[in-house]
C-alpha cells in the first residue's frame, strides 16, 4: 500500500518538471529574440537614418516649439521647436558610441590588470588587488565626475571617465578566472614545455577568460550608457546642445513640470528599451556560459 | 642523474605532503615510485619535474643544482624532463586540436618550421592517425588523448621522463601500447624514467627497480 502511494506520488513528479523547463526555455528563447531584434533595430536606426534622411535635427522652429506628439512630428517637438524623433535618434547614437567605446576601453584595461595579477601571482597580486580595492572603495559615479570635470565637456572625457571607473569588476572577474585557470595540470605541462610565462599567459590562459570578459563587456554597454546620461544630466557630460539621451532628458525637465510630457518620455523609453535589450542579449550569453546563474541586469 | 635531496615539499609550509624525500634516478634506468594513493608521490613526481618548489631541499639535474622552478628555472632544464600526467583531460588545453597539443612545445621553443614534420612522426610513433590530429580533446578518447599527452612530452626529446600515473585511466591495450612507445624512446635515446604509480605488477615489470613510498619519504 505504502509503496503505491509512493509511485503515485513520484510519477506525474518528472512531467511536471520537465513542463517548467521547456516553459522556461521558451521563455528565454522569445527574450533573446525580442532583444535582438530590439537591438537590430537600434543600431541600424543609428547607423541608416542620419546619413539616409536628409533632415537637420539642430534645425530650430520657435513657430512649432512644445507640439505634442503628431503626424508631423512623431514624438513632438522640444522647447526650440526641434524634432524630438530625430533628436533622439542622434541622441541614442552619441549615447552609443559612448556606450560602446567606454565598456570596449574598459573590458581591455581590466582584462589587461586582471591576467597580469593572476599570472603573476605572489607580492604582484596583492598590490594590484589592494589597489582594485581601494578604487572600488570610492563611489564611481563621484570619481567619474572628478576625471569629467577636468577636461572640457565633450564625449571624450564623458568615454574616459567611464572607462577609467569601470575596469574593476572586470579585472576582478578576469583574474579569479585566471587563477582558476593556472592551477590546471594542462598549464604544469605548457610550463614543462618550455612556455614563457607570457606564452602561458596569452596562448592558455586568455582565451579561456575572454566569453567572461565580453560578457562582462556587453553587460557594461547599457551600465556605461547610463552613466553618460547620469553625467550629462548633472550638467557635466557632454555640452547641451550636443543632441544624446543625458542631455536630452536634462532639458526636457523645465517643460515637464508645465505638463509636457513628451521631451522627457521619448527619451526616457530610448534610454530604458536599448539597455534592457542589450541587457537580455548578455543575460542568454551568461546562461549559455554558465546556466546555473541566473541572469540579472548589473546597473 | 636525477637527484632528489631530502625534499620536503607541498601546499602549506605547516603541514608539507611530502617529508625529507630522497629518490635518484640514473640516466638510462627506469625507476617506479609505488605509494598507495594520497600518499604525496604526485607532489613528489610535480617536485621532480621542476613544476613545484619544495619547501627544503635540493634537486641536481645532470649534475647541475636546480635554483628556480616552473618559469625561474631555465628552459633547458625544464625541457630536459618530459612529463606525462594523470588526467589527459585535464593535462589538454581544451581549445587546441590535437595536432597543435603536440606541436606546442615545439612553437614554444621557437621550433615552428619543423613542428609539421616532428608532429607527423610523433603521431605515428604513439600511434595516432592523421584523422584524430585534426580533433579537440573532447571528441576523442582518454586514451586517445594520453597518447597525444605523450607525444607532446616526448616532442623535445627530453632526457628524462616523468610518468605520474600515465596509465591510470586507461584500458589494458591501451596502457600496454603507452609503455611500449615510453620504452622504445628510452631504448633509442637513453632516457631515464621515473614512473609514478600505486600498480605493483605494473611497476615492477615496466621498471628497473620499484621503490616503495616509506622507502623514499619520511612519514
Amino acid at each position: 500500500m505504502t509503496s503505491d502511494v509512493d509511485a503515485a506520488a513520484v510519477k506525474p513528479a518528472a512531467p511536471v518538471w520537465r513542463a517548467h523547463g521547456g516553459a522556461r526555455r521558451s521563455t528565454h528563447a522569445l527574450r533573446l529574440r525580442v532583444s535582438a531584434a530590439l537591438v537590430a533595430v537600434t543600431v541600424l536606426a543609428v547607423l541608416l537614418v542620419p546619413p539616409l534622411v536628409q533632415l537637420d535635427q539642430q534645425a530650430v522652429d520657435l513657430a512649432a516649439k512644445l507640439e505634442p506628439p503628431s503626424w508631423a512630428h512623431p514624438f513632438g517637438t522640444d522647447d526650440v521647436g526641434r524634432d524630438l524623433l530625430l533628436r533622439c535618434v542622434y541622441g541614442l547614437r552619441v549615447s552609443l558610441l559612448v556606450g560602446v567605446v567606454a565598456a570596449l576601453t574598459a573590458t581591455v584595461i581590466g582584462t589587461a590588470v586582471g591576467a597580469a595579477a593572476g599570472a603573476l601571482g605572489g607580492r604582484a597580486d596583492r598590490l594590484v588587488m589592494r589597489l582594485v580595492d581601494t578604487l572600488s572603495s570610492v563611489p564611481h559615479l563621484l570619481l567619474g565626475i572628478f576625471i569629467v570635470a577636468m577636461f572640457r565637456p565633450g564625449v571624450w572625457p564623458v568615454v574616459i571617465s567611464v572607462a577609467l571607473t569601470h575596469w574593476l569588476s572586470t579585472a576582478r572577474i578576469v583574474r579569479a578566472e585566471v587563477l582558476s585557470l593556472r592551477s590546471r595540470p594542462f598549464v604544469d605541462a605548457a610550463v614543462s614545455g618550455g612556455s614563457s610565462r607570457w606564452r602561458v599567459t596569452v596562448r592558455h590562459l586568455l582565451p579561456g577568460v575572454l566569453p567572461q570578459a565580453g560578457l562582462a563587456a556587453v553587460l557594461m554597454v547599457p551600465h556605461a550608457m547610463w552613466h553618460e546620461s547620469a553625467l550629462s544630466f548633472l550638467g557635466l557630460g557632454l555640452p547641451t546642445h550636443t543632441a544624446s539621451l543625458g542631455t536630452l532628458i536634462q532639458s526636457a525637465r523645465g517643460s515637464l513640470l508645465a505638463g509636457q510630457w513628451w521631451p522627457t518620455l521619448f527619451p526616457g523609453l530610448f534610454l530604458i528599451v536599448p539597455t534592457l535589450a542589450v541587457a537580455g542579449l548578455a543575460g542568454a550569453w551568461r546562461e549559455r556560459i554558465n546556466p546555473r546563474r541566473r541572469s540579472e541586469l548589473m546597473l | 642523474m636525477l637527484e632528489l635531496r631530502a625534499v620536503t615539499a607541498g601546499y602549506d609550509r605547516r603541514a608539507p605532503v611530502v617529508r625529507d624525500a630522497n629518490l635518484t634516478v640514473a640516466p638510462g634506468e627506469a625507476v617506479g615510485l609505488l605509494g598507495p594513493s594520497g600518499c604525496g608521490k604526485s607532489t613528489l613526481a610535480r617536485v621532480a619535474a621542476l613544476l613545484h618548489r619544495p619547501d627544503a631541499g635540493e634537486i641536481v639535474l645532470d649534475g647541475t643544482p636546480v635554483r628556480g622552478f616552473r618559469h625561474r628555472a631555465p628552459r633547458e632544464q625544464r625541457t630536459a624532463i618530459g612529463v606525462v600526467f594523470q588526467q589527459p583531460r585535464l593535462a589538454a588545453d581544451p581549445r587546441l586540436r590535437l595536432a597543435d597539443l603536440i606541436a606546442e612545445p615545439l612553437r614554444a621553443t621557437g621550433r615552428r618550421a619543423s613542428a609539421a614534420d616532428r608532429v607527423a612522426g610523433l603521431a605515428d610513433t604513439v600511434g595516432l592517425t592523421p584523422d584524430l590530429l585534426g580533433r579537440r580533446p573532447h571528441e576523442v578518447s582518454d586514451g586517445q588523448l594520453q597518447r597525444a599527452c605523450l607525444a607532446r612530452a616526448l616532442a623535445l626529446h627530453p632526457r628524462w621522463l616523468v610518468c605520474d600515473e600515465m596509465t591510470a585511466m586507461l584500458d589494458a591495450s591501451t596502457t600496454a601500447a603507452l609503455v611500449r612507445v615510453v620504452e622504445d624512446y628510452r631504448a633509442s635515446t637513453g632516457a631515464g624514467l621515473l614512473s609514478v604509480g600505486h600498480d605493483r605488477t605494473l611497476l615492477n615489470r615496466w621498471c628497473d627497480r620499484t621503490v616503495p613510498w616509506e622507502a623514499v619519504a619520511a612519514s
